[in-house]
């Protein structure tokens, strides 16, 4: 690894953590795009300070930057205060108006002797990592510890003023002073990152990382540990595949692909994203499904064992065969459903299938009076106690049977015990009111 | 022997956009009293409370605790806000909430420690909460969840308190348990303002009313506040003057 490869691994990835860390709070105070003001509002003020110094200055640069940023967001605040106008609105309308300014004085800078190019101010657009130097590295570091330091020292004001604000002042805590301090730290933690991913960009740094760490905990503390690993990883994965880490799938052999540091970063952060939203743990997309799918099967498992009972109440002790394509009708079930739900029960060992034939064993059997108790059970509560007509109580008990705890069986049964109910098998299942 | 009196409001004005809502208030809340805040929707009852604790800008008046204006005396004072202000999404656990209510004592940068963790036990228990200490709190019922905001105040020892709209959205087993945990606070000497609006259950509820709208109708014992001609001061037609005025004043200030 080169000596500049590394510098712009360790300069990214630190950005990233801290971004990340930033962006939890920035995003739990309901101000997720306070950074993408800032972000693109910094272009004018980096165009001007080039205007007024006339070379390439990087204190200069973010000492506008930061200059520009804070009067895009005073304004929204005097906009908001003076008309009506809908937050969201304020904020494209502030943001629109100064990356159309920035860009104007851009191609201002361009016609100059100095030239705009030379002075690489079109690098702010979308960042340029490979001009990273160790100063910057520098900046970040120190950025990195004072946010981090921050936000131990401060946590329990930022967490009250982020989730309450009207009772943390109540409090007596200076609700404005410490949002001051989150807002400029997020300011300069993007003021850094304009090197990097650009103006562009900058935002999805803020946001990304936090939003995919809320997947995984609903803890804070843990939120904000997740949310910097993310952003690092994020950094590091970007800044390794453009750095021409990863094989080139097309081309000439042996080639190198070059790709731009910084939207590799964003890019990859989408992935973690992407992945996070898809398959962590209880709140994912996979795991929402399978707990779905899990228990949707569990409910055919009942009907099936509950319509081979009652096929063949009548012919009880006797446990009798019935035609499975006959079933599979009754049920409205696809066959495939079906093969996968008779499968299940006979490795079980619930069910025996033979020649298209499907008939109860005891084990099922001893099920399948488990459901039918309390289906019935709970059509009779239905019928009897909360008076729903009877042509209503059977699709109720369909969704209930298999969601009923034993002891609530239990206690239905007792409220609703009447002798003559049981059934002769004397399996306290009472008479089917169809 | 007098009365301490635990809250004195005097001469409060509020204006929302240029549109008053409160006009001079005057009023003094005695020690010791479960009070209800009653009125019409729109009769500033929210604004009393958020005004007298400082939260909305005040044209006018001055509000004392004990005595002591509010910057000076925060430690006495107990707040519930409204449920819905607030994005239950967010990843905090119940002891977290709770803890929230010790954070005012402990100042700048000391953390919650055993004592206080100690104390915010004892507070979900006061609300039958204990066993949901490390649930995240969108897990909660809104009973559930006005119970925790509950807690969260009592941790805050304070002692007058402040709630609002406690009963919105709450079923009748946790406004039950509310009720007689805030009248175990009186007892204790503590007062307890709450904004209430259903009028069937003052009587029952509070031995001291404030009947609002727009302006102070009423302020006392239940008894003699809450009488016909009261209600209709403050429920009937007479007062659409006032709203008119208001109305005409908000429009001539906004061109």
């Amino acid at each position: 690894m080169s000596y500049v490869t590394l510098l712009v691994l360790l300069t990214t990835s630190l950005l990233g953590a801290t971004a990340g860390m930033l962006g939890c709070f920035a995003i739990l105070r309901g101000r997720a795009l306070v950074g993408d003001v800032l972000a693109h509002a910094a272009l004018p003020g980096i165009c001007l300070a080039f205007l007024i110094v006339r070379s390439r200055d990087l204190s200069a640069f973010l000492t506008g930057a930061l200059i520009a940023g804070i009067a895009a967001v005073a304004l929204m605040a005097l906009i908001r205060k003076l008309l009506p106008t809908k937050d969201d609105a304020v904020l494209g309308i502030v943001l629109s108006v100064f990356f159309g300014l920035g860009v104007m004085l851009l191609s201002v800078i361009q016609k100059l002797p100095e030239g705009g190019n030379r002075a690489g101010l079109t690098h702010f657009l979308f960042g340029q990592a490979a001009a990273i130097s160790r100063n910057d590295l520098l900046l970040v570091f120190a950025l990195s510890l004072v946010a981090t330091g921050a936000i131990i020292l401060l946590y329990k004001e930022l967490v009250v003023a982020s989730f309450d604000p009207t009772f943390a002042r109540v409090q007596g805590w200076p609700v404005g002073l410490v949002d001051l301090a989150l807002f400029s730290l997020v300011a300069l933690v993007t003021m850094l990152g304009l090197a990097v991913v650009g103006v562009v960009l900058m935002a999805a740094l803020l946001i990304m990382p936090s939003a995919a760490a809320r997947f995984w905990t609903d803890r804070l503390d843990r939120m904000l540990l997740v949310a910097g690993g993310f952003g690092a990883c994020a950094a590091v994965m970007g800044t390794a595949s453009s750095a021409g880490w990863v094989p080139v799938l097309w081309g000439s052999p042996g080639e190198k692909l070059r790709l731009p540091t910084g939207p590799m970063i964003i890019l990859s952060g989408a992935a973690l994203f992407l992945g996070s939203m898809l398959f962590a743990p209880r709140k994912g997309v996979v795991s929402r499904a399978a707990r779905l799918l899990t228990l949707r099967f569990r409910a055919a498992l009942d009907h099936l064992l509950r319509e081979l009972y009652e096929q063949t109440e009548s012919a009880l002790p006797q446990l009798a065969f019935q035609s499975s394509e006959q079933v599979r009708t009754r049920l409205g079930w696809t066959k495939i459903w079906m093969w996968m739900l008779t499968r299940y029960a006979w490795q079980r060992g619930w069910i025996r299938i033979e020649n298209g034939q499907l008939g109860l064993l005891p084990s099922g059997l001893h099920r399948a009076l488990q459901v039918v108790r309390a289906h019935r059970l709970w059509e009779l509560f239905l019928l009897e106690k909360a008076g729903i007509a009877s042509d209503h109580v059977h699709r109720d008990a369909d969704a209930m049977e298999h969601l009923l705890p034993p002891e609530y069986v239990a206690q239905l049964e007792v409220q609703l015990a009447v002798p003559e109910r049981l059934t002769q098998s004397g399996t306290s299942v009472p008479y089917s009111l169809h | 022997m007098s009365e301490t009196i635990a809250l004195e409001i005097h001469d409060l004005t509020v204006v929302y956009h240029r549109k008053p809502v409160l006009w001079d208030i005057d009023l003094r809340v005695p020690e010791g009293r479960l009070v209800g805040i009653i009125g019409p929707n729109g009769a500033g009852k929210s604004t009393l409370i958020k005004a007298a604790l400082g939260l909305v800008p005040v044209v006018s008046g001055q509000v004392w605790f004990y005595g002591s204006p509010l910057r000076e005396c925060r430690h006495l004072v107990g707040y519930v806000p409204q449920r819905e202000t607030i994005d239950w999404d967010f990843p905090v656990t119940v002891m977290d909430v709770v803890l929230m209510g010790t954070y005012g004592r402990l100042g700048w940068f000391r953390r919650p420690g055993r004592a206080e963790r100690e104390l915010a036990q004892k507070c979900l228990k006061l609300v039958e909460m204990e066993e949901f200490a490390d649930r995240q709190i969108r897990q909660l019922s809104g009973g559930q969840q006005q119970r925790v905001f509950l807690a969260r105040a009592l941790a805050q020892q304070a002692s007058i308190y402040f709630l609002d709209e406690p009963f919105v959205g709450v079923d009748a087993a946790t406004e039950r348990a509310i009720v007689s945990l805030l009248q175990t606070l009186r007892d204790e000497r503590k007062t307890v303002l709450v904004v209430h609006h259903d009028l069937q259950t003052v009587r029952e509820y509070f031995d001291f009313a404030i009947l609002l709208n727009m302006r102070l109708i009423a302020a006392g014992e239940t008894s003699q506040v809450f009488t016909n001609e009261n209600l209709r001061k403050a429920y009937g037609g007479r007062l659409t003057l006032l709203a008119e005025v208001a109305e005409a004043v908000h429009r001539s200030a906004v061109p």
